[in-house]
């Protein structure tokens, strides 16, 4: 394979996209699936993080700037990125840096999306190529706008086939001072999900909510706030848990973080083998869809709305969520599609705005649609 | 504003169209009474006014869709309307076009406490779907003033914030699905009671779109738990800068408070005079607002005034029960009311960065000096969401011009510090044709494309967002 383009700036990456004859396989830190076929085309040449100000809690940084050091630049001043981005590398065996841009185009994010919301949530502005080569902007740098269309949030998990992200704005929130992790042991799947919703319908403000099944099943809660806060909150939802037993409250910062990474990365999965698919559901549907799936394995995050299925090639996932609103996502392993087949309107309104954003057709072609 | 010209094609059919649209539509679902149109000629932006050729009130997506296919087949524009609260024009009509009102439409279809959603009618008002869930302990975030009033149709074309954004973010932030009718009168489900696209992210696009993609008639929307209590102090201070430093302050400490509102010398002054909640006489003043239990309250609360003292405060009032709670609101909820006593006022909505408060409100100062017309801020400071009041008589010749000016001046000083026209109340026909100050032909171009894409007759709604003269092609290629 050819060495991949590798632009080191925004005027240079348009004009590769205006001078390519053929498709574009447009990556990042490549740690996350792309188009297939196609000349690659990195945006890791344009780094670095150009705008931090803690007390309007934005941050701008260009596309390939490593997650890590977005991460570490927030941190400096206590504040973190709220949607919490999943590191892939671990479930898909990739290697590399995983970057801003990239997590912003695939849409990643973590337990907290369940509250907080997803990455698409955070983002504010964008700069982005497109098709032709030209270099276009939406939204801005301030929290609320509501100037014109929000193309920010569609360019947000387009996976890169409506136009090539430059520059990411991003809203970033305060670190907690300490987090707890409620645990209970060897609840049903059904009995974790209404355990979940209790927790999600308390005033308690649960952050995380994650069910992990299996022979000594796990379900977890997690809180965040100034010290006496998550005391007082974990000691009031032992309260509103405990037709459930809540086993114990884990305080410790590091053994709790490590409990909401495996969640985050699927850390169960690693090394298995499997298709890996991401099911987003209405969570009180979940128990029931995950009983006729045929899955050697799931996981259950966002209070169940998440389910992370490892499946055999031959399991027709999408055809056991017949009746059930929602999407399956295929991340890992090849035959189906990646993304779930959209019903013809709404394909139509899709495939319309790929030929709006990306005429000739350039951009990680077939991977959405 | 300059509003197109009517099509007089349409308007000689106006009896053919009223009659079909009279023929697939329930009894009463359709106005065309001159007197009876005339409550649609205008929304809150009341400056503007111009009688539609028919109003149609549907009261289900079917019969939505048999208006727009009429609509569609007569290629007659076709203004969608909520509640008409809108202060940027977003639903005046031409007359040459069709209202499509969805005020009919108020139901409560579906709530599910477990999976925590509401699914509505989208004439349904803002507050009445905190309404139909309170008893359950449960709220719909987003808090525009007009939340009596408003529309969950409205909230969604204009992506409606309101004063708790900080914590619980925007409209789009708290939609988790709609039904839209297409202007071809095709029906479309997109998203549902599940989280995130399963591909482009097509809800986040509409939402926001001002009523030009589609009109969307159900929502599904995220309900949250009831915080167990919320108390704010308020801290004046003996200038604006101070009070914004102390703004950033208290976000780099790390505190998220669920409101933070600011108020001005001018603006502090009328309220008093109005409402009497006795509010230190001062240049600036904060309401900061916290939630959680009693005890998380007081040590919050605690934090803030520990920041607050160190910028020289002259008076810090903490509330400690419902009643200092609801004094401390009262100036503030009665701002726009107490300037409205004063003179007729045009309303501002543009977002800065935090950090450019000071400059921004200065030059605000200097610019109301040139302008002779008084200006008072009241707005969200923890977003930037600023919403300069700007006093004019509308009876004296010119004033209403000069108004205009000076407000389009100070929206190309938010722009110019990094900022936006519009933080929550949208472009409609009030800023668009100043959107070639934060977007080059090319940005505007692609949202056109955008248009083409869901309307690619140009009828929805037509004459709004994007300057008249980039739109007039795409409009006449139409006719």
């Amino acid at each position: 394979m050819t060495q991949a383009a590798r632009p080191q700036s925004e005027a240079e990456l348009a004009e590769i996209v205006a001078g390519s004859n053929g498709p574009l396989r447009i990556a990042g830190g490549g740690t996350r699936r792309s188009g297939g076929a196609g000349a690659a085309l990195t945006t890791r040449g344009l780094s670095g993080v150009t705008l931090h100000e803690p007390g309007a809690l934005t941050l701008v940084a260009r596309a390939g700037t490593p997650l890590a050091e977005v991460e570490r630049v927030l941190a400096s001043e206590g504040q973190r990125l709220a949607f919490e981005p999943m590191d892939h590398r671990g479930l898909l065996g990739t290697k590399g840096a995983p970057t801003i841009g990239g997590a912003v185009a695939a849409n990643v994010s973590g337990p907290r999306r369940v509250v907080v919301g997803a990455a698409r949530d955070f983002l504010l502005g964008v700069r982005f190529v497109d098709g032709q080569g030209r270099i276009l902007k939406n939204g801005g740098r301030v929290m609320k706008n509501v100037t014109g269309y929000d193309l920010v949030k569609l360019m947000a998990g387009s996976w890169g086939t409506l136009g090539v992200i430059t520059e990411v704005s991003l809203k970033v929130l305060p670190a907690p001072e300490v987090t707890g992790t409620l645990l209970i042991e060897g609840l049903s799947d059904a009995d974790a999900v209404r355990a979940m919703a209790a927790a999600l319908g308390s005033p308690f403000e649960v952050t995380g909510a994650a069910h992990l099944p299996g022979d000594a099943p796990l379900t977890l809660l997690r809180i965040e706030g100034m010290e006496a806060s998550v005391a007082y909150r974990a000691e009031a939802l032992c309260g509103v848990l405990s037709e459930f037993g809540v086993s114990r409250v884990e305080t410790d910062p590091e053994a709790g973080a490590a409990l909401w990474r495996a969640v985050r990365d699927v850390e169960a999965f690693h090394g298995r083998d499997g298709h890996v698919w991401r099911l987003s559901v209405k969570p009180s549907e979940a128990p029931e869809l995950v009983a006729r799936l045929g899955a050697e394995a799931v996981i259950y995050d966002w209070g169940g709305g998440l389910v992370w299925a490892l499946a055999a090639p031959g399991v027709d996932v999408r055809a056991a969520m017949a009746g059930t609103k929602g999407h399956a996502t295929l991340i890992r392993g090849e035959g189906p599609p990646m993304f779930h087949p959209e019903p013809a309107p709404i394909a139509r309104i899709s495939e319309g705005l790929r030929a709006a954003f990306d005429p000739r057709g350039v951009f990680n072609p077939g991977l959405m649609g | 504003m300059e509003m197109p010209a009517p099509n007089p094609q349409i308007i000689a059919q106006k009896a053919r169209i009223v009659k079909r649209l009279r023929a697939a539509l329930p009894e009463g679902a359709v106005i065309d009474a001159e007197a009876e149109v005339r409550a649609y000629e205008c929304d809150a932006l009341t400056a503007y006014s111009c009688p539609p050729l028919a109003v149609v009130l549907p009261g289900t997506t079917e019969d939505v869709a048999k208006a727009l296919r009429i609509c569609h087949e007569a290629g007659v524009p076709v203004v969608p309307r909520g509640a008409g609260t809108s202060l940027a024009g977003g639903a005046l009509p031409t007359a040459d076009s069709v209202i499509l009102g969805v005020a009919r439409m108020s139901q409560v279809l579906e709530t599910d406490y477990d999976n925590r959603f509401i699914r509505v009618q989208t004439g349904r008002t803002n507050l009445s779907v905190t309404g139909a869930v309170e008893e359950a302990g449960f709220f719909y975030a987003p808090d525009p003033s007009s939340q009596l009033a408003c529309a969950i149709a409205g909230n969604i074309a204009m992506n409606s914030g309101g004063a708790h954004c900080l914590k619980y973010g925007v409209t789009t932030n708290n939609l988790l699905g709609v039904t839209m009718v297409t202007m071809e009168g095709e029906v479309i489900e997109i998203g549902g009671a599940h989280m995130d696209a399963a591909g482009l992210d097509l809800l986040g696009l509409i939402c926001g779109s001002e009523g030009q993609l589609g009109v969307v008639t159900e929502a599904t929307l995220r309900i949250l738990p009831k915080p167990e209590g919320a108390r704010p102090v308020l801290v004046g201070f003996d200038s604006n800068e101070v009070a914004g430093q102390c703004v950033s302050d208290i976000i780099k400490a790390g505190l998220l408070p669920v409101a933070i509102e600011f108020m001005d010398r001018p603006c502090i002054r009328a309220t008093e005079a109005f409402a009497k909640a006795g509010y230190p006489d001062c240049e600036a003043l904060l309401i900061i607002e916290v939630e959680g239990s009693d005890a998380e309250i007081d040590a919050q609360l605690a934090r803030i005034v520990e920041i607050a003292e160190r910028h020289d405060p002259v008076e810090i009032r903490e509330s400690g029960s419902a009643e200092e709670s609801a004094k401390i609101w009262l100036g503030r909820k009665s701002a726009f009311g107490a300037m409205g006593q004063i003179n007729d006022y045009m309303c501002l909505d543009g977002t800065i960065p935090v950090s450019a408060l000071p400059h921004v409100l200065r030059r605000i100062g200097e610019m109301s000096k040139d302008y002779g017309l008084d200006v008072g801020n009241v707005f969200h400071a923890g977003d930037g969401n600023m919403h300069p009041l700007i006093l004019f008589d509308a009876n004296k010749p010119g004033d209403l011009e000069k108004c205009e000016a000076f407000g389009a001046d100070i929206l190309r000083l938010c722009v110019e510090v990094g900022g936006c026209l519009t933080g929550e109340h949208g472009v409609g026909i009030e800023k668009r044709d100043l959107m070639g100050h934060q977007y080059a032909p090319e940005d505007l171009e692609i949202q056109m494309a955008v248009k083409d894409v869901f309307d690619p007759g140009w009828l929805l709604n037509p004459a709004k967002v994007f300057p008249l003269a980039a739109t007039g092609a795409r409009r006449e290629a139409a006719v």
